[in-house]
């Protein structure tokens, strides 16, 4: 008030600046809070996971129980005998060989859809994309008779086709828009040089578009890593993968907390590395490509 | 599984568009070559098992009893839509899908806006809140039934009883929260999950919008309110309908909640909950058959929309390019 007599910009400009460093460090922290409040399940988790059974279990919590690798040593096994790595090792190979096949599908689609590309090409790639968005369950009837009349129940080489089938369009368009990237005069070039398709793909498109293949990739493993309901139905003991396993881990008997955290940790591991890993493409995998 | 949804995306501008024109003949099937594979799998896979769900869907056929096995007709969806059990599933459905979809797309809009500008930590801040998406969802729905929600030992009713102490109440509530609102338990492990979703699809709208079109609102004296309201949301507006219709998608399929949290007891039994036991352990082979189509029918309606959404955008990115 008083300083109204004094015309004096450089203050009150100064103050509006402080101001708005003010409100911007504040908006920081409230950033930083959001993102702590939001991941404070997943650090109970971990931190449960590092606490003895009876340190897990209390009520108020025990925040600082010394810690110990009890849960995980639980989780494989040290004392039942009943190790989780037959359930660990099927997810990994479903996951893994329903991308490798993935991509094998959808780098040449992709390269129809993009370089030298079919007619109409855009209802081709919306007829992939509708794919993706009818409901799982309404084919789960007809693949489970399938697969039990083939004798393919509880094999793992039939999920290895189901998610290929869940994955692909997501990879499609995925592809389509890194291929898209590639300068058409390369591709050429390695045509007039004689070069057939698949060496142009394998030794042109794929090396250009690595990346972009590596993030697909990732987020098809991911989507596959985590599937239950095909691998409920269509898996008993044998082809049982990781998400089954744990549904079935939860014993009613005496504690288990500690070594349910340590179990759903393990079991989400290969996840938060893929997905750390593929943190910049995640958004575009996840809006099939949609949102760049 | 899946049927296609018929839409008419508009094509974007063809670079190059003389090789297409040769419909038949050696040069267009080495065009079309490449994409074959692709597509006979999916169709192969994807549209073979929905055409027998349809025509299972017209058989009275329970597996228990399999010399009963019969036609007849539409009976099937009589049942679907006169059964008690699955009407409220619908109801259950709607009631989860749009309680997630809204919850996230506010709180995935809210974040979205606090990570569009530059502070400290920014990148890592990202990671701890992408950290809920990346947690299988098994382990997830397992960490909020047992860790948070359990009533002797949950972390939210040793929370309540932290606070309670801080006020010297040595008898806090300690609520039994599944069984006592099963629907917002299931809904709010899912919020948390899908969180991140929407903020990611959000923020890359907020990154898109032009910065000199904002930068000169501001010189205008646009107030942070107006700026938001006539020029952020509007530009917004194609995002949020896309996270609104691909989570739609996504969470109307959800079974893994449900599955784990509640087992579909307690009134939170959704249709793929619903039909997956119909078939799984009722042995209601037509009938499971024909809630599938109806959950297909209804997908259909939304993801037309959803299809149509993403063309747009589409086509938006293939004109720039």
């Amino acid at each position: 008030m008083t300083t109204a007599t004094v015309p004096a910009p450089t203050p009150s400009a100064r103050g509006a600046l402080r101001r708005a460093k003010r409100r911007s460090t504040a908006l920081g922290l409230l950033a930083w809070a959001a993102g702590l409040a939001f991941c404070l399940p997943a650090l109970w988790m971990l931190l449960t996971s590092l606490h003895a059974e009876s340190d897990a279990a209390t009520n108020p919590p025990s925040l600082f129980a010394p810690l110990t690798l009890d849960g995980y040593r639980a989780f494989f096994g040290a004392d039942t005998g009943v190790t989780p790595w037959p359930p660990l090792l099927n997810s990994l190979g479903a996951s893994f060989f329903s991308t490798v096949l993935v991509l094998l599908l959808a780098l040449p689609a992709a390269y129809a859809l993009s370089i030298r590309r079919v007619r109409k090409w855009t209802d081709v790639m919306f007829f992939f994309l509708s794919t993706k968005m009818l409901p799982v369950v309404a084919g789960l009837l007809p693949v489970y008779l399938f697969a039990k009349n083939a004798g393919m129940l509880d094999n793992i080489w039939l999920l290895v086709l189901l998610y290929t089938s869940m994955n692909l369009p997501i990879a499609v368009w995925m592809m389509q828009s890194f291929l898209a990237d590639i300068p058409v005069s390369v591709i050429e070039a390695a045509q007039v040089d004689g070069a057939r398709l698949p060496t142009v793909l394998a030794r042109v498109v794929a090396p250009m578009a690595a990346p972009g293949i590596a993030a697909t990739a990732l987020i098809c493993f991911i989507f596959s890593w985590n599937e239950l309901l095909f691998a409920r139905v269509l898996t008993g003991v044998v082809a049982q993968t990781a998400p089954v396993f744990l549904t079935g881990f939860v014993t009613s008997q005496g504690l288990f907390l500690a070594q349910l955290c340590a179990a759903s940790v393990v079991v989400s591991l290969p996840v938060l590395a893929a997905g750390y890993a593929a943190q910049d493409k995640l958004v575009q995998g996840l809006s099939l490509g949609a949102v760049k | 599984m899946t049927t296609a949804v018929g839409t008419t995306p508009q094509s974007p501008p063809r670079p190059a568009a003389a090789p297409d024109r040769r419909r038949t003949g050696p040069r267009a099937w080495a065009t079309r070559a490449p994409l074959l594979p692709a597509l006979v799998f999916l169709i192969v896979v994807t549209q073979l098992p929905f055409v027998a769900t349809l025509v299972i869907s017209l058989f009275d056929w329970n597996s228990l009893n399999p010399d009963k096995r019969a036609f007849n007709g539409l009976d099937n969806y009589a049942s679907v839509f006169t059964d008690a059990a699955l009407r409220e599933s619908v109801l259950t459905t709607i009631l989860l899908t749009a309680g997630v979809v809204i919850a996230t797309v506010v709180l995935g809009l809210a974040l979205a806006l606090l990570l569009d500008r530059a502070f400290f930590g920014r990148g890592l801040v990202r990671t701890l809140l992408i950290t809920p998406f990346l947690i299988v969802p098994v382990s997830a729905a397992l960490l909020w039934k047992h860790a948070l929600y359990n009533p002797e030992y949950g972390l939210l009713n040793g929370a309540l009883s932290w606070v309670g102490e801080l006020f010297g109440d040595t008898t806090p509530s300690q609520p039994d929260w599944i069984a006592e609102m099963p629907l917002l338990a299931v809904i709010a492990a899912l919020v948390w999950q899908w969180t991140p979703f929407m903020m990611l699809i959000l923020l890359a709208g907020l990154q898109s919008r032009p910065a000199e079109v904002v930068e000169a609102a501001r010189l205008d004296g646009a107030s942070a309110w107006q700026t938001f309201r006539y020029l952020t949301l509007p530009h917004l507006r194609r995002y949020l309908e896309l996270g609104v219709l691909l989570g739609a998608v996504y969470i109307v399929q959800n079974f893994d909640a449900v599955f784990t949290i509640t087992a579909g007891g307690l009134g939170t039994a959704n249709l793929p909950y619903t039909i997956y036991q119909t078939f799984y352990q009722a042995h209601e082979y037509g009938l499971a058959s024909a809630a599938g189509v109806v959950v297909v029918i209804g997908t259909i309606i939304i993801a037309t929309f959803a299809l149509r959404t993403v063309s747009s955008l589409f086509s938006e990115e293939a004109n720039r390019a």
